[in-house]
């Protein structure tokens, strides 16, 4: 029991707890020294199972270290303590005790040596991580954050399903490799899907994540897909839908991310095509895809940290983080802007820089089981990504067309932040050996082969070039309408009429079919739940005729039933 | 002195009421009160002492041998909801004091200590009886009382609610008397253990038939269950703070408990389950009550009418794992009965000390309030989380003991259902945590709260974190009393 409470995530959660009780600056020196000494109890940790205590009569094995567990467990710490250096200057003591907490839960997800430890630590972090959405205070807030809660809670519902179902059929909660055939695999396999994100059960992610507070979205960009990609990877690896549902998901978030405005959605979709690189590598299944599944995890958390830091930054000193009312920020915040740009270049994948190293692995993994449809798939999204994420972000914020908003330098902490984050894509761009090391597998592998650098230069090189051009002859629209936004002009070349009417397509499909649909979905529901409101017909008091009627019908039917039997 | 434990634990309350009466004086009467609850809670727990590992204490009453005499019976099957009335009851005596003060007029007072006495000897007399008609006569006691203490709620639509209820608790009332009488005129004894020999026998006989139907419909009344339950909503978010702590927490559980002990003790599971089909209306009438109930707690704007609804789908859980017919869905049923009570308790009691606070009990009186009391409102929290059962918390315990027992009977709709009323049970908790902790108080004056009913807060939040912890003993308990139950003598 004692072993058990020997557990990073308690020290976290504890920790997190125990915010409220302090003030100032003692409190900034807590909460940067907690995941600092969270990560060092992780390190002493022994490995294998530990932790064990007694639940309802099963054997719970609260913490289990490995290489798959232990480099997730370090890179949410990396994550918690960056967050927390650019949470600095919050005041809210509600936000840094759910986002404390949420680390904390999902590292104790991370570190579950069975499904039950998980399940318990899966329903933390959806509860700990609705106040970041919560604590914007809007009505609008509270609405997304309740159906965010509802789908995350959902999720955790289908597991303990599953865990139920598992547990009468087999008698054992071990989170082990599972067949989706295996009784109440595939609704654990749902579960994990929802929380990772899976098309159609993707829309929580782009919900949810640009209406949470500033510092929130950096929280939570960082940890529920990432535990659910942990998940898939330990209990779905080689999986072959994984390889399919991942392909699509590097594919269809792209066409949302072109034709949206709030660059945190953007974000959010393209944290969503990230995922399906991840997804597809553990589909795969093979030691390279599982390590470049790891690995791009590690380095995405990263630059998809410093990008939300970034937008984030802007929405705090802007005000806004619409495309259309942003732009020339570079001379206001150059240092917001350089990060960004470093961010940019990473989720791209430039040598040099995380995503390089980390997506050539999966990339050559599926190469090498010779996927050609999904290793083209992988490559048209990566283009994708360099449109979306690395053009779109940094251009329409700092530079494009002039807003004319003029604002100060986002404040210290935001700024050492990120700092400290692009130090950290660089490094590993530029050293990925001590990466590779913690990886789940030994390998040897070299990302900066004469292929791979050419390839990925050609394919950046290509889509920049093209963009540069239309960009100086004038093609770009100066005025920039709130939606339709992203007319790509990279993609013009090649198909330009297709392109075009099935953005206008996608579009109308927008204004003439689901907005009426969900209307009318909306007004149907609306009918329906009068009765359940307080004046409608079952919430309202009923009169004593009616509840003695019914009464009578219970008993006469009662009595029925059992004349006829 | 120790072998008298069963008749005193019903008789203490009894006597205690009319003493209230005689004293008149507010501080005495609730000392009467105090130490009327805290005895029974101290009898309860040596009885459960000597019972939670399976045994059996019969006590006859005034020396008349079992099957003609009344018989007092405590074993696994009542313990529990034994215990759960008396911790209930010392609650409300901790919390009585601030909130009777500032709710029930002072000449009142002692009439209102005197009902809770009445309240608690009848619901502890229906807990402990061996007798089938004794429970009718408790039945009332309770009821009556009953009555009487939401009557004394702060708006005069109390008084309504009353009515209302009194017109259907009647009705309830009278149904039970016409099937014991009928259980009575086949039978010819109202011994529980002896009606459980004499009974298989008339499986067959439509008399018989009758009388399981009137009980099951009289108690399913009391019990609240969907769609008998529409006087429950009112009767408790009308009663005044102290009152619905009991009334709420666990007035229909025991109500659920009486129906367990005639179903399963007196008519056998095989009657109920394979001869004729309660257990499937049982199922059907579960699983519309806990989806509807909680789907009109998400539109409640008065947190005390939320709360009841969500009582409403709560009580569909347990209604779900009776009509299981089996000992995995007994025992989820008894461990929902005890677990939801302390939870339920314990939310009426935050609401209690919000309306002393703020005057008000609807959702605009919660705004921004978990920010000025936030220990108040982090049980608030725990029991909230209790309800849609995230694990970790009490009501996890009850509904992973459920899902278990609804797999293992393969009954996958009703365990979806199960599941969307827990997804339903989040979006009105979260609609009151989200109003307590990110909407803007409204401005100024704040009474403090008082430090008793704080206290009762704590209690019963640390009751429940501590069953969610460790609930080996609890869920003993239950497990011996479904298997009592089952095997047919209570």
């Amino acid at each position: 029991m004692t072993e058990a409470l020997l557990n990073p995530a308690l020290l976290m959660i504890g920790g997190g707890l125990l915010l409220p009780l302090l003030r100032d600056w003692p409190r900034k020196l807590f909460m940067l020294l907690l995941p600092a000494a969270s990560l060092a109890v992780l390190i002493a940790l022994p490995d294998g199972d530990g932790g064990a205590i007694q639940f309802f009569g099963m054997t719970m094995e609260t913490i289990r270290v490995d290489r798959l567990s232990f480099i997730f467990a370090v890179i949410f710490h990396i994550a918690a303590w960056l967050a927390v250096i650019y949470a600095l200057h919050l005041k809210d003591t509600l936000q840094h005790v759910a986002a404390t907490v949420y680390a904390g839960a999902a590292i104790g997800a991370v570190l579950a040596g069975d499904l039950v430890t998980l399940m318990l630590y899966w329903e933390l972090t959806a509860l700990s991580s609705v106040f970041l959405i919560w604590a914007r205070r809007t009505e609008r807030a509270y609405r997304v954050g309740m159906r965010y809660l509802i789908i995350q809670v959902g999720s955790g519902v289908l597991l303990i399903a599953g865990i139920a179902v598992r547990y009468v059929a087999t008698g054992s909660v071990d989170f082990e490799r599972m067949e989706l055939a295996e009784p109440g695999a595939l609704l654990i396999f749902l579960a994990f899907g929802i929380k990772c994100a899976f098309p159609l059960m993707h829309n929580w992610l782009q919900d949810a994540y640009p209406e949470a507070t500033v510092t929130g979205t950096v929280v939570l960009s960082a940890f529920t897909t990432k535990l659910a990609v942990y998940a898939l990877a330990r209990g779905f690896p080689g999986t072959e839908e994984l390889i399919w549902i991942g392909a699509a998901m590097t594919l269809f978030p792209i066409f949302f991310a072109v034709i949206e405005n709030d660059l945190r959605r953007v974000l959010a979709y393209s944290l969503n095509n990230q995922l399906g690189f991840m997804v597809c590598g553990i589909g795969v299944g093979t030691e390279l895809a599982i390590n470049g599944a790891a690995a791009h995890a590690f380095a995405h958390i990263l630059y998809k940290s410093l990008l939300f830091m970034a937008m984030g930054a802007v929405l705090y000193r802007v005000g806004t983080i619409k495309a259309s009312e942003l732009g020339g920020l570079y001379k206001s915040m150059p240092w917001t802007a350089a990060f960004c740009i470093v961010g940019s270049m990473s989720i791209s994948a430039f040598p040099l820089l995380s995503g390089f190293v980390t997506k050539s692995m999966i990339l050559t993994a599926v190469a090498e089981e010779h996927l050609w449809v999904v290793w083209l798939m992988l490559l048209f999204a990566s283009a994708g990504v360099l449109d979306h994420s690395g053009i779109k972000i940094p251009f329409f914020s700092f530079f494009a067309h002039d807003s004319g908003k003029r604002c100060d330098e986002a404040p210290l902490n935001m700024l050492l932040a990120m700092g400290f984050t692009a130090v950290l894509c660089i490094a590993i761009g530029l050293y990925p050996a001590p990466l590779y090391a913690l990886l789940p597998f030994d390998i040897d592998y070299n990302a900066y082969t004469t292929t791979h650098v050419i390839t990925q230069l050609q394919l950046l090189l290509f889509a920049a070039a093209g963009f540069a051009v239309l960009y100086r002859r004038g093609w770009y629209p100066p005025e920039i309408p709130s939606l339709n936004l992203d007319v790509d002009w990279t993609y013009r070349r090649f198909a330009p009429a297709v392109w075009d009417s099935a953005l206008r397509l996608l579009a109308t499909g927008r204004d003439r079919v689901l907005m009426p649909l969900s209307s009318f979905a909306l007004r149907s529901a609306t009918r329906a739940s009068t009765a359940l409101r307080p004046n409608g017909r079952i919430a309202d008091a009923w009169t004593t005729g009616t509840m003695v009627l019914w009464t009578a019908v219970l008993l006469g039917l009662f009595l029925l039933a059992s004349l006829m039997r | 002195m120790t072998e008298h434990l069963p008749a005193l634990q019903v008789v203490i309350p009894l006597l205690a009421a009319p003493l209230c009466v005689l004293l008149r004086r507010p501080g005495a009467a609730w000392g009467v009160y105090a130490a009327t609850a805290l005895a029974s809670l101290a009898i309860s727990l040596l009885l459960f002492a000597r019972t939670f590992d399976g045994g059996t204490l019969r006590y006859a009453l005034g020396g008349w041998p079992a099957p003609f005499g009344i018989e007092y019976v405590v074993d696994a099957v009542n313990v529990l909801p034994l215990l759960l009335v008396s911790v209930l009851a010392v609650a409300v005596a901790i919390y009585a004091p601030r909130a009777v003060a500032s709710e029930i007029e002072r000449p009142r007072i002692y009439l209102y200590y005197a009902c809770l006495c009445l309240y608690l000897a009848g619901l502890l007399g229906i807990g402990i009886t061996g007798d089938a008609f004794n429970v009718f006569v408790f039945l009332e006691i309770s009821s009556l009382s009953g009555y009487a203490l939401i009557a004394m709620g702060r708006h005069r639509r109390a008084l309504l609610a009353a009515f209302r209820y009194l017109v259907m608790g009647t009705v309830g009332g009278t149904f039970v008397l016409i099937g014991i009488g009928l259980l009575y005129a086949l039978t010819g004894s109202l011994n529980m253990a002896d009606l459980a020999e004499r009974v298989p026998p008339l499986y067959d006989n439509r008399a018989l038939h009758a009388a399981l139907g009137f009980i099951a419909v009289g108690l399913a009344i009391k019990a609240a269950v969907f769609p008998l339950h529409a006087w429950q909503p009112d009767a408790y978010a009308e009663s005044s703070s102290a009152a619905s702590i009991i009334l709420a927490g666990a007035g229909a559980k025991i109500a659920l408990y009486a129906f367990m002990r005639y179903a399963y003790g007196i008519f056998g599971g095989e009657l109920v389950a394979e001869v004729l089909p309660l257990g499937r209306v049982l199922l059907l009438l579960g699983v519309v009550g806990m989806v509807l109930g909680s789907a009109v707690a998400c539109f409640q704007t008065d947190v005390r009418r939320l709360l009841a609804w969500s009582s409403i789908g709560q009580i569909g859980y347990i209604v779900v794992g009776i009509g299981l017919a089996d000992p995995a869905g007994l025992r989820a049923a008894f461990l929902h009965l005890f677990n939801h009570g302390l939870i339920k308790g314990g939310l009426f009691a935050v609401v209690g000390i919000v309306l002393l606070r703020t005057g008000g009990t609807s959702l605009d009186h919660f705004a921004g309030l978990a920010r000025r009391m936030p220990g108040t409102f982090a049980t608030l929290l725990l029991g909230g989380l209790g309800l849609i059962g995230v694990p970790l918390t009490a009501g996890f315990v009850s509904k992973w003991a459920l899902a278990q027992a609804l797999i293992g009977a393969q009954q996958w709709w009703v365990l979806a259902a199960m599941l969307a009323s827990s997804l339903l049970a989040l979006v009105y908790v979260g609609r009151i945590i989200e109003t307590a902790w990110f909407r803007e108080p409204p401005g100024g004056k704040a009474a403090p709260a008082a430090p008793g009913m704080s206290a009762t807060v704590w209690m019963l939040a640390l009751l429940t974190l501590w069953i969610a912890v460790d609930s080996s003993a609890i869920a003993g308990v239950a497990s011996h009393a479904a298997q009592t139950l089952l095997g047919g003598a209570p």
